[in-house]
């Protein structure tokens, strides 16, 4: 196993770099970010573990991710034409297991969304499955667990 | 004084009528106001929310004994329960002493609702059980004398609608013809009970029947819905072009209607003998791999993308395709919405998977359809501020009705003859109790 020290810094540069390819819309470069089997998670019950046998707020595979992102990019969304800019927090970064296939880590988010004028804070807690490869870590899975999750939000044309 | 006092009360006495007097049903429009006139949001509370059936859940999402689940007729927290034999309950959420909820969560299972503050135990069928130091109640009041309130309730397919007013009509004299249309709805169990699966929420900022005119409006889909088309494959992207088609939009009277977006897809249990579409067939192999009969597998595929049109029930529930539309008022300018995604009870796990993924697609906030739809209505409501006075056009399709089979008003799939429906039963209810009719 690897000093904890080097991966974590390992890990913390890898979650930096997708927090900010999303911040600054980054879509393609973040497409290229995943395995090709990877899953967006976003779920509406944060106990919840089987989640392909439950309702999630999103829960994206590759064409999936692919779709959504089009569906930000092509000019086609209103909602997504509208989006101003978000800003993300990403700390508190802890690694939960240490594999030589995969690593999985945990940290804290705050995305603030400025839409339309208004502010819009959204803090989860992320959990990072990633496969380290010759070319860096590739998401194999990533759940963003809103603290809001069962609460009623606002409609969201970003990725978190 | 005593003047002054007198002419409040009228006054109060005449918003709903004022509100009433604000459809104007001979032309197809409505004043921009019943948008944003916060006293009008008062009036509507009490003139149509506890006055009429409010749908507060399915019989579902209560399944076993203990089961709860919370809910909202208007502004007033209610739970929904099974107690131990079985039998639904919907209890007005406030303890009978000094008055907190007993219950909080989306839904779960409990042996009581016990109030946090001074501890008294309620069962799942409202009865006070148990509180402590009771003997201070010694000849001041019985235990049975103070239950948690119980609500009339009703169900039909399943669906429990509960109200405020005992002297309502029963529930299926107020569905009416829309219960024909309900009953076609569940057949998308595909042979399967109708299940709620979860729910995707959020709210916006704007007038609670912005979303109720929205379920019963074809015309924004292509528009609105641009980018979800395009993300579907050729042929779902060609069922979803439905305005030129052969659809319609009937007023089913007492503020429901229906609107017919595919026509094939009315009937779910028709045309089984089709062979399955190239684009399920990774769905009919699951299916098959679970140990489905080639007959049992057509039926759950034709199944599994709902129903082909969106029936609107005034006033705050849809059964929108392949899910319920749950609305629910919080002020003026702000409204929450659920959409509830449904399956089968007991139907296979590939069915059940495959319409959650489907719901995710279009359906919650993050959607390929639904934020969509919010930037929409809340730029309806923006937009409702500009001017002093206005009105809002509802008349699309008019004058080309026509008369259904059933004997209803029926108008093309884009006209807005389910948005009149709902406005002219909502004129009704406002005008109700308040001395005179409206437009008199």
């Amino acid at each position: 196993m690897k000093s904890n020290t080097q991966l974590l810094a390992q890990v913390t540069e890898f979650i930096g770099y997708e927090a900010d390819l999303l911040d600054h819309k980054g879509y393609q470069e973040w497409l290229s970010l995943w395995t090709e089997k990877g899953l967006y998670i976003v779920p509406t019950d944060l106990n919840e573990t089987d989640y392909l046998g439950t309702l999630n707020l999103a829960l994206d595979d590759a064409d999936m991710r692919r779709m959504r992102v089009a569906r930000l990019e092509n000019g086609e969304s209103v909602s997504a034409n509208s989006v101003g800019y978000t800003v993300r927090m990403m700390s508190r970064v802890r690694i939960l297991e240490a594999g030589d296939d995969l690593v999985i880590a945990r940290c804290a988010m705050t995305l603030n969304e400025l839409r339309h004028g208004k502010l819009v804070t959204y803090p989860a807690n992320v959990e990072y499955t990633l496969k380290p490869t010759g070319e860096g870590f590739k998401l194999e899975q990533k759940v963003v667990k809103l603290l809001h999750a069962d609460g009623f939000l606002r409609t969201v044309s970003f990725i978190f | 004084m005593s003047d002054l006092i007198e002419m409040k009360a009228v006054d109060a006495e005449s918003v709903g009528l004022r509100a009433a007097n604000m459809v104007d049903d001979e032309n197809g429009r409505v004043k921009k106001a019943l948008y944003s006139d916060p006293a009008i949001f008062e009036e509507e509370m009490d003139l149509v929310f506890n006055k009429t059936w409010v749908f507060v859940g399915h019989e579902s999402e209560v399944p076993e004994a203990g089961s709860f689940k919370t809910a909202y007729i208007g502004r007033h927290p209610v739970i929904l329960s099974r107690d131990r034999k079985m039998n639904i309950h919907v209890l007005q959420n406030r303890c009978r002493h000094r008055g907190a909820t007993v219950c909080e969560g989306r839904k779960g299972k409990t042996k009581a609702f016990t109030c946090p503050y001074h501890g008294w135990g309620y069962g799942l069928d409202g009865s006070l059980r148990a509180l402590p130091k009771p003997e201070e109640y010694d000849g001041v009041f019985d235990k049975n004398e103070m239950p948690l309130e119980s609500l009339r309730w009703e169900s039909y397919q399943g669906m429990v609608f509960a109200t405020f007013n005992n002297e309502i009509e029963p529930l299926e004299q107020f569905l009416g013809g829309a219960k024909k249309w309900i009953d076609l709805f569940m057949k998308q169990g595909g042979g399967y009970p109708v299940k709620v699966l979860g729910e995707h929420r959020f709210n916006f900022p704007g007038n609670w029947k912005i979303q109720l005119e929205n379920t019963t409006d074809a015309y924004h889909f292509p528009i609105v819905h641009k980018s979800f088309v395009t993300s579907l494959d050729e042929a779902t992207a060609d069922i979803f072009d439905f305005l030129d088609g052969e659809g319609f939009v009937e007023d089913l009277g007492n503020g429901h209607s229906v609107m017919v977006m595919i026509p094939q897809l009315v009937d779910l249990e028709a045309d089984l003998d089709q062979p399955i579409p190239e684009r399920f067939a990774e769905l009919a192999q699951a299916l098959r791999d679970e140990g489905k009969s080639e007959d049992e597998v057509k039926k759950l595929v034709r199944a599994a993308h709902g129903t082909g049109f969106n029936l609107n029930l005034f006033p705050n529930v849809s059964c929108s395709m392949a899910f319920f539309r749950v609305l629910r008022p919080v002020s003026v300018g702000e409204t929450e919405i659920q959409h509830v995604a449904l399956g089968g009870e007991g139907a296979p796990a590939a069915f059940n998977q495959k319409r959650m993924r489907l719901h995710e697609h279009f359906q919650g906030p993050m959607g390929f359809g639904t934020p969509d739809d919010g930037e929409a209505w809340e730029r309806v409501q923006k937009g409702a501020m500009a001017g002093t006075d206005g009105w809002i056009l509802v008349n699309r399709g008019m004058s080309k009705l026509r008369t259904s089979v059933d004997g209803n008003p029926q108008g093309a799939v884009c006209s807005e003859t389910g948005m009149r429906g709902a406005y002219r039963q909502y004129k009704k209810v406002m005008s109700a109790n308040s001395g005179t009719k409206a437009g008199e």
